[in-house]
């Protein structure tokens, strides 16, 4: 379980509350109004932003003061997910090797699986800057894969991407997350996305972050909430 | 946690070996009664010669930036980014140059005499002005265009419409700007006309020419007296403290961007006012032209026939030059934050012969400075540079870390990976620019080398000075064409390696 208990944010005006609890290999959509505090909750999750009071544990392992890159998380942010001056196949090698040594056999043979199962097998010579956008975000997610953390943060990374596209890259990341078992909680501001995805629905407003509801349940009857935000 | 200690560690060096000097020279320097009756006159000439040549260059720079602003023309790209070029250019190659121009035997002296006009002499009070002038005044025409640059072109626009004469446009337009940009490009000189040692040492001397840096240099190498030295040094941090801040207060601190290069769309000054720029526009490209190409002339017979001191020199200035561009680009990588930029402006206001002095009595006591004079030099050229390295590297730098260190902390990068694979890579090209500009200043430099020097440590600039010094013209001269090529060729490798396949 990924445990929120008595979480509070506090910046200036701005202030967010969580408590809540997360499954292993749910998918779960945060949504709600822009400015209610969904990238910070998963900022809180990562470990960007330290609250000021509470705890974060996953199966019962205190994480609020582990450093970002030494939770069992990995994250897909908006935009500045590569590297843009090294190869796809060396940013995913940094995914593996933080340390910044040279992949092993092993380790490469890992990176032309994760390409391959994206869908970009043969590109990783490549530098980002010389994919297609759709291109971009299926490296960045074969980062996601290698590095095979049981808890997938996805900030609305496809965001600059067509619906098609979009409706295709979700699919993609439901398929990636199936395959590692991990838990996926994706930040939204489109209910259409949260239908198509997510099992359960945290809907984050006025200042709280709700405890998940089944996402069917939650849509066909929508808290006060939720219709003001749905219109 | 690493990467702070890293920046932490950079940082006390800079600052210790700042403020070691300083505190050394304050030490040992406090006591009035240690000056010479010469040493009054010195801080007189030092005033009088900063005042001077930062009028004389602020008063030029208006009408040829406000002809460069408007006029188009070829080789006007040419002309602007010459404008940047006396900042890499080493100052004995310059007076070198000056010289063949303005002195004695000189092309200016040849046309008087030919004419039987009365000649001029270069040194002295008008040599070290005209010396200054020539350093600064590309400066203060690149700051004062910039100001033009920025005045809104639909303003021109506006003023054309309504058909204000250029007399008008000037007043409303123009002398504004120039109130809030010309005092700023007048203390920025002023603050550097004040720390002039290379100059006055060279165009300066006597009584009647010595700058307070000159003087410390006189009472360390001639006098020995460090008790003298040590407190002109204490007179020369004072001054240039208290004009630094002053010029900081003045400025609006965009004193040595590039910025936008543009010709303004123009629709008054033709007629008169287009003879007048032009007029401008030939006199400064002579000024600045002339002595590079005389530098280049007289340079070449004597290149054939330098002797095997002058080669080990040149050996010794790069030595110290890359020792002190990979010394400040370690120091500048660590410090370019906003805190590292404050802390790294230290090696400005303290001027080299001051830190010079300072360590000289830090090192006596354990070994021979002279010994380690060119360890000391590329320590101070080092320092020295490293507030234009952190100019240039503290935005690029502070992007990195917005779009990336988030990323790299998701991954958990190490601070080395980080190091590697991340911020070395992105900022290749303002590293290779600062390296350059880094070496380059260090291949030039004449001061705190001419302190500690005997003849088996010297520099190219300094065996430059020396060969001066005995007359030996020809070979000065094909000496100081090496040095002008070195330094040019150190600032074009390291620009280009930072530039060549430096990709997305």
């Amino acid at each position: 379980m990924l445990e929120l208990e008595g979480i509070r944010v506090v910046e200036g005006e701005f202030t967010l509350s969580a408590d809540l609890a997360l499954r292993p290999g749910e998918r779960v959509a945060v949504i709600g109004p822009s400015g209610a505090g969904k990238s910070t909750l998963l900022d809180v999750i990562a470990g960007f932003h330290a609250p000021k009071a509470g705890r974060v544990s996953w199966e019962g392992l205190d994480l609020t003061s582990v450093a970002p890159g030494r939770r069992p998380v990995s994250m897909l942010f908006q935009d500045n997910n590569l590297f843009p001056h090294l190869s796809v196949e060396r940013n995913l090698g940094l995914a593996l090797r933080p340390g910044g040594g040279r992949p092993s056999g092993a380790d490469r043979a890992r990176i032309a699986e994760a390409l391959d199962r994206v869908g970009l097998d043969g590109m990783g010579e490549r530098r980002p800057g010389a994919l297609s956008g759709g291109q971009q975000s299926r490296a960045a997610l074969a980062r996601v894969l290698v590095q095979d953390r049981p808890v997938m943060l996805l900030d609305e990374p496809f965001a600059a991407l067509g619906p098609a596209l979009k409706a295709g890259m979700l699919d993609l990341v439901a398929e990636v997350a199936e395959a590692l078992g991990a838990l996926v909680v994706l930040v939204t501001h489109d209910p259409e996305d949260a239908r198509r995805f997510a099992n359960r629905v945290v809907l984050v407003a006025e200042g709280v972050a709700a405890a998940p509801v089944e996402t069917r349940a939650l849509f066909a009857d929508p808290p006060e909430a939720l219709r003001t935000y749905l219109g | 946690m690493a990467r702070r200690l890293v920046a932490i560690i950079a940082g006390l060096l800079v600052a210790g070996l700042t403020l070691g000097p300083v505190a050394a020279v304050i030490w040992r320097g406090a006591a009035w009664s240690a000056l010479a009756p010469g040493d009054w006159l010195a801080i007189r000439f030092t005033l009088v010669q900063a005042v001077l040549s930062a009028a004389l260059s602020v008063l030029c720079a208006v009408p040829v930036a406000r002809a460069l602003a408007r006029r188009r023309f070829v080789g006007r790209g040419l002309l602007v980014a010459l404008l940047g070029a006396p900042f890499i250019l080493p100052v004995i190659v310059a007076v070198l140059g000056l010289l063949a121009v303005f002195g004695q035997s000189g092309l200016l002296n040849s046309a008087l005499r030919a004419t039987g006009l009365p000649e001029v002499t270069i040194y002295g009070l008008h040599g070290v002005v005209i010396a200054h002038v020539f350093f600064n005044l590309p400066l203060a025409v690149r700051m004062i265009l910039q100001g033009w640059l920025a005045i809104p072109a639909e303003r021109f626009r506006l003023a054309a419409s309504l058909g204000l004469p250029g007399g008008q446009v000037f007043r409303v337009l123009e002398l504004p700007m120039l109130r809030r940009i010309a005092p700023g490009a007048f203390a920025v000189i002023f603050v550097i006309c004040l720390s002039s040692f290379a100059i006055a040492l060279t165009l300066g001397g006597g009584p009647r020419a010595t700058t307070v840096e000159l003087a410390i240099y006189q009472a360390m190498r001639f006098d020995f007296g460090l008790a003298r030295a040590s407190m002109l040094a204490v007179i020369q941090l004072a001054l240039a403290l208290t004009a630094g801040v002053f010029a900081l207060r003045v400025s609006s601190g965009t004193g040595f961007g590039v910025g936008r290069d543009r010709v303004v769309m123009r629709w008054d000054g033709g007629g008169l006012a287009r003879g007048v720029d032009v007029v401008w526009i030939v006199l400064v490209a002579a000024f600045l032209l002339m002595p590079l190409v005389m530098v280049v002339l007289r340079g070449l017979p004597g290149l054939t026939s330098l002797g095997p001191s002058v080669w080990q020199a040149a050996g010794h200035s790069v030595l110290v030059a890359l020792g002190s561009t990979l010394l400040c680009l370690l120091w500048a990588l660590p410090l370019a934050t906003r805190r590292g930029e404050l802390l790294g402006l230290a090696g400005i206001a303290v001027s080299p012969l001051v830190l010079g002095t300072g360590l000289f009595l830090i090192l006596r006591p354990f070994v021979n400075p002279l010994d380690h004079a060119l360890v000391v030099t590329g320590a101070v050229n080092a320092l020295v540079s490293l507030p234009f390295a952190l100019r240039i590297l503290r935005p690029e730098a502070e992007a990195v870390r917005s779009d990336y260190a988030r990323l790299g902390a998701a991954l958990g990068l190490s601070g080395w990976a980080w190091l590697r694979w991340v911020l070395v890579p992105r900022l290749r090209r303002p590293l290779g620019f600062a390296g350059g500009l880094t070496a380059a200043l260090s291949m030039g430099d004449l001061g705190v080398i001419a302190l500690f020097a005997d003849p088996d440590h010297a520099t190219l600039p300094l065996k430059v000075y020396g060969l001066m010094g005995a007359y030996r013209m020809e070979s000065a001269a094909g000496a100081a064409l090496l040095l002008l090529a070195l330094s040019l060729g150190l600032f074009w490798l390291f620009d280009r390696g930072g530039r060549v396949d430096a990709g997305a």
